[in-house]
């Protein structure tokens, strides 16, 4: 279990903070809790936790306002709790600067796994390291070359962009609108066929199989994140 | 202009294309019976038959003969249906049947039949259009003195009035006509021989009917029919096709009905009009009020012939009228009967329109009355004594007046005072009534005034001169005057018709329900046109029912609702004066708007079967027309209503599902988390967070359980299946059960009840209250804060309980207050609101009012909500007291 960490959980429903407050302490980590967008704002700001999960249906403020106003100041990861099914309002969250979002109800397994990778994300390892290892997939960003068990992969220019850009986030989703502004610009926001032309001759190179990935999942509706197998994702 | 003419003509286009799907009709024509027209059919099909035709014969008159018999044998043949008429079994062709068994080709014998009365249809031929509509190949026969613009030629050659007759465009719609030609000798031979069918009762007119002259003539007819039909034929064709030709720019021809010969001038306009192949107009004169009946009769014999008619209101003999209006239409001929008679102070009509219609080919027909309709005087003005006497009064007036002059002024000026009243009288149009006063004012001027006085003799010539000035002028006013009123009253009649077409729209416009739409249609259509109207629409059903009736009718009787059903189906015109059904009271004419057929209007005569007018009938088209209209924009009113309504209910359910899933869910989220930490972290912590869990579990899952029953009361409230049970109980008890149900959701708060004594006993359904109550304790226990109390307190007041839930929460907004027993109300929230609110206070405010009374929420005293279940009460009953034992 990684050390612990203060995790603010943001949630209207008391059962619900109260599980989630009684699972992280029993997981090593710090838990305080806010009850509307409001309170966490104000929470966030004076016990300045390493990471946020928060509710998307607060009673006070819209979920994407509360990730747009923490990011102002907040450089730590946040993490979405939703029930909704509405893809757009996850979407606009992620946009908006949220880092992940799990679907409840949710087993906290899942929860964990996804804090995991946050907290490893943020500690900055993959930010800089020169070389990515990926289960056997070995990216080296300096050479611009990939091996997959060893073999040499040939990649375009972009698709090793790609595969670097979703590497970096490993285990962490991506939207598409973050791949395509990354990529291919700010003009292309709406471009998704090229991310679904480029991810499927990906796949292909890395020989993945889109139903049942080892590399590249399809988060549909949303985007996508390259699987991780270290932290259980 | 040229490009223009070598466009194919998109109405023959339209014709052609209308023939699409629809049956070929193919006609045997003759020149009189027994010349082998069923014969022949018969041949022909019988050679379909070896062709492989399916062919039926649905109905064939053989008469008898022998070798026409021989010809129906291998031909499958319909039965045909008795009807009863009058006490007799008449077999009449079933169309039915033939409909129903759909062949490819049907003999339909004698077109020009006409049906038992009572039937669907009055004549055979419109047995054969629907056959035809309905795709079925018809092979019929017809003789030529059936034609009905042929009718009155032929009566005049032959001497016989044809009773059964049929529309010429049956003939010119058909698509073959094979005229069975034979030379009069072999026609008489037959009829020596008895080959020709003869009824009893006719035989003698039959003999002189068949003379060699006759035959001739109606031969030569049925030969021109036949040519005439194939020269259109080509010219049909020619136009289809865009070949140019070199006929003329279309011409119209207008024929001016007057009374005395109005049918006959309507034959001979249809006449010239196939001859020209224009298009013809028919033309009513009159002052838009009253109208002869042989003109009516007439009208409606142009229309069939195909005319377009139109009443011209004017007054009488207008020449000038009659020309403007033949510029306007483009008329190059004009038909008119000669006005007999000597006019004093107008030119005869045809005079005038030869002398001032030096443009127009102007066809005079010779004098000469309609055999069929005598001439009727046309009354010019109704008798009325009034004017009479009150030309008496004038003159009795004129006394005074006359002898004050008498004493002033020299004798000449005293005629001037006697001319007052002739020309009172004249002005007002009183013609007789004007000579008779002026008669009397000579009268009394010549017994008072004149030398020698109180004798009417006259000494002096220039006294007769007087008279014959008096006469003059009264005639001469009383023309003039007579005229004016003819105008007036014209004018008066277009501004009637103006007014009620302004009013109808006006109103349907206003109206706002469909209700209002038909009772504007119905109300107006009867204020403008003397009859009885109803509406018929169809119900959910798809029947037709009376939706509106001035006066108020709710049901029409079966004959004539099939005659409405046949307009609603075909979208013509049923009932009464027309061919269809005319044995009903009612006109029936649909509501045709955007080629949808809206509505039937209903028209009946106030006494009986009184004809509308002509002036009303078009009158009555203008009304029917703007009737469509307004049923057209009251059906998409409610369309859009519709359509609006659906939106809602679809955003209710919208808003239903994403509440019951997030409030389903949200419980769901807290056990699922538990369990899985338990599962996956259990051995790592300590006790007390493990009972944590637990209890977390235990009671999301009673959450759950509460929103379920929520959700199950909901639908029993939903459908109206809530049986209520009053029953006396202490309301202690339910407080009680009520707060028991709650464990676990009330710990932690404190209830604090407080029950008057006198509603320790109360009558109410013991499990809707107690569940009302645990809604009310629920919502009080989700928005109060930790460690502030709820309170629950029940008081009578008058006849009523009342049973009050407050908390310390944050209340309910004033503007709010009525909103938050709506179902779902907080859809437009989402799932911000915490959960199972959206259901819990509509099932309060669903089982209180079943209980007949209400539910409020306001402000408790220092803050926080106030529900108040207010429940009436009957008095306690009052218990006899015990005896005690022993």
């Amino acid at each position: 279990m990684a050390e612990g960490a203060k995790i603010l959980v943001v949630d209207d429903d008391d059962a619900i903070r109260k599980f989630l407050r009684i699972s992280l302490t029993a997981s090593g980590h710090t838990v305080i809790e806010a009850r509307t967008g409001e309170q966490a704002l104000g929470k966030a700001a004076t016990e300045r936790p390493a990471i946020v999960i928060l509710d998307l249906g607060l009673p006070d403020l819209d979920g994407r306002e509360v990730v747009r106003r923490l990011r102002d100041w907040f450089a730590g990861p946040i993490l979405i709790l939703s029930v909704r099914a509405d893809e757009a309002e996850k979407v606009a969250a992620l946009d908006a600067g949220a880092d992940d979002y799990v679907v409840k109800p949710f087993g906290i397994q899942e929860l964990l796994a996804r804090l995991r990778v946050l907290l490893r994300a943020r500690a900055g390892t993959a930010e800089a390291a020169p070389v990515l290892h990926i289960g056997d997939l070995t990216i080296d960003i300096a050479a611009r070359t990939v091996t997959l068990a060893g073999r040499p992969v040939a990649l375009t220019r972009k698709e090793f962009d790609l595969l670097v850009m979703l590497a970096r986030h490993a285990g962490k989703v991506l939207t598409q609108r973050q791949l395509l502004t990354a990529i291919w610009g700010e003009a292309h926001v709406n471009d998704t066929q090229y991310l679904r032309v480029y991810v499927g001759q990906l796949r292909a190179k890395l020989a993945d199989d889109p139903a049942q990935p080892r590399f590249i999942r399809t988060e549909p509706g949303i985007g996508y994140r390259l699987l991780w197998p270290e932290s259980g994702l | 202009m040229a490009d223009d003419e070598r466009r194919p003509d998109p109405d023959a286009l339209l014709a052609e294309v209308g023939r699409a799907g629809r049956g070929r009709l193919k006609l045997f024509l003759g020149a009189a019976p027994g010349v082998g027209k069923t014969y022949e059919m018969l041949r022909a099909a019988q050679d379909a038959k070896t062709d492989g035709v399916d062919v039926v014969v649905g109905l064939v008159e053989t008469h008898g003969r022998r070798e026409t018999e021989a010809l129906l044998v291998g031909l499958e043949a319909i039965p045909r249906r008795l009807v009863s008429y009058r006490g007799r079994m008449l077999p009449e062709m079933d169309l039915d049947a033939i409909l129903e068994r759909r062949p490819a080709l049907v003999l339909v014998d004698e077109l020009a039949h006409t049906n038992v009365p009572g039937e669907r249809h009055a004549k055979r031929w419109q047995d054969v259009e629907e056959l035809l509509a309905a795709g079925i190949d018809v092979h019929t026969t017809l003789n030529v003195q059936h034609l009905d613009s042929l009718n009155d030629v032929v009566e005049r050659i032959a001497g016989i009035k044809v009773r059964e007759t049929l529309p010429d465009k049956v003939v010119e719609t058909a698509d073959e006509i094979e005229v069975i030609d034979v030379t009069p000798e072999v026609l008489q031979k037959r009829l020596r021989e008895g080959k020709v069918y003869v009824p009893e009762q006719a035989a003698r007119a039959i003999t002189r009917f068949f003379s060699r002259g006759n035959l001739t003539a109606l031969r030569e007819m049925a030969l021109r029919v036949a040519a005439e039909r194939v020269d259109r034929d080509m010219i049909d064709y020619m136009r289809s096709h865009a070949v140019a030709s070199a006929w003329p720019a279309r011409d119209r021809l207008l024929v001016c009905l007057t009374a005395g010969a109005a049918e006959r001038l309507v034959r001979t306009g249809k006449r010239m009009a196939d001859r020209s192949r224009a298009p013809w107009i028919v033309l009513a004169i009159g002052d838009g009020e009253t109208t002869d009946p042989s003109i009516e009769r007439a009208l409606l014999l142009a229309e069939q012939l195909g005319a377009e008619t139109e009443q011209l209101a004017v007054a009488r003999s207008a020449p000038q009228a009659i020309l403007d209006y033949a510029r306007r239409r483009n008329v190059s001929r004009i038909v008119v009967a000669a006005e007999k008679g000597v006019r004093l102070f107008r030119p005869r009509l045809h005079e005038g329109l030869i002398a001032g219609g030096d443009s127009f080919e102007i066809t005079v027909l010779g004098s000469g009355a309609d055999s069929a309709a005598p001439v009727q005087p046309v009354a010019v003005e109704a008798f009325s004594p009034r004017a009479y006497l009150l030309g008496a009064f004038y003159v009795g007036l004129a006394m005074p007046f006359g002898l004050l002059v008498d004493h002033t002024l020299p004798l000449a000026n005293l005629s001037l005072v006697f001319l007052a009243p002739v020309l009172a009288i004249g002005a007002a149009g009183r013609v007789p009534a004007a000579v008779f006063t002026s008669i009397l004012a000579f009268i009394a001027y010549n017994y008072f005034f004149t030398e020698p006085r109180l004798t009417l003799s006259v000494i002096h010539p220039w006294q007769v001169l007087t008279l014959a000035f008096f006469l003059v002028f009264s005639l001469v006013v009383g023309i003039l005057g007579a005229r004016l009123n003819a105008q007036v009253a014209a004018m008066r009649v277009a501004e009637r018709h103006t007014r009620a077409l302004y009013e109808f729209t006006r109103k349907a416009l206003s109206a706002t329900s469909d209700y209002d739409m038909a009772w504007t249609v119905v109300s107006q259509v009867r204020s403008s046109v003397p009859v009885e109207t109803v509406l018929l629409t169809p119900d959910a059903s798809g029947r037709l029912v009376v939706f509106a009736g001035s006066p108020p009718i709710d049901e029409i009787d079966p004959g004539s609702a099939a005659a409405a059903d046949w307009a609603w189906r075909q979208g013509q015109r049923a009932g009464w004066s027309t061919d269809t059904l005319p044995s009903s009271g009612w006109l029936f004419i649909p509501l045709v708007a955007r080629e949808r057929t809206l509505g039937v209007l209903g028209l009946r005569g106030e006494d009986g079967r009184e004809p509308l007018r002509a002036a009303d009938r078009r009158l009555l088209d203008t009304l029917v027309d703007q009737a469509a209209l307004i049923l057209e924009r009251a059906r998409m009113i409610a369309e859009a209503a519709e359509a609006q309504r659906y939106s809602q209910t679809e955003k209710l359910r919208t808003a239903l599902l994403s509440s019951v899933s997030h409030d389903l869910r949200t419980p769901l989220v807290s056990i699922i988390g538990a369990v899985s930490t338990l599962e996956a972290l259990g051995g790592d912590m300590s006790e007390r967070d493990r009972a944590e869990l637990l209890k977390t579990v235990a009671a999301e899952a009673g959450r759950l359980n509460r929103f379920i029953q929520n959700l199950l009361d909901m639908t029993r409230l939903g459908y109206g299946a809530l049986a209520v049970r009053r029953e006396w109980l202490d309301l202690g008890d339910i407080v009680a059960a009520a707060r028991e149900r709650l464990k676990g959701r009330l710990d932690g708060i404190t209830v604090a009840v407080q029950i008057a004594p006198e509603v320790a006993m109360v009558e109410a359904d013991p499990t809707l209250l107690e569940q009302a109550l645990v809604n009310l304790l629920d919502n009080a226990a989700r928005f109060s804060p930790p460690g502030e109390a709820v309170s629950v307190s029940a008081e009578r007041r008058g006849n009523r309980l009342v049973l009050a839930v407050s908390d310390h929460g944050p209340g309910v907004p004033p503007d709010r207050r009525d909103r938050v027993f709506d179902l779902f109300w907080r859809a437009e929230n989402a799932d911000r609101q915490s959960a199972g609110t959206g259901l819990g206070l509509a099932i309060v405010r669903g089982f209180v009012e079943a209980m007949g009374g209400r539910v409020t929420v306001g402000e408790r005293d220092g803050g926080g909500a106030r529900f108040e279940i207010n429940l009436p009460q009957p008095a306690m009953p009052v218990l006899s007291p015990e005896p005690f034992d022993g």
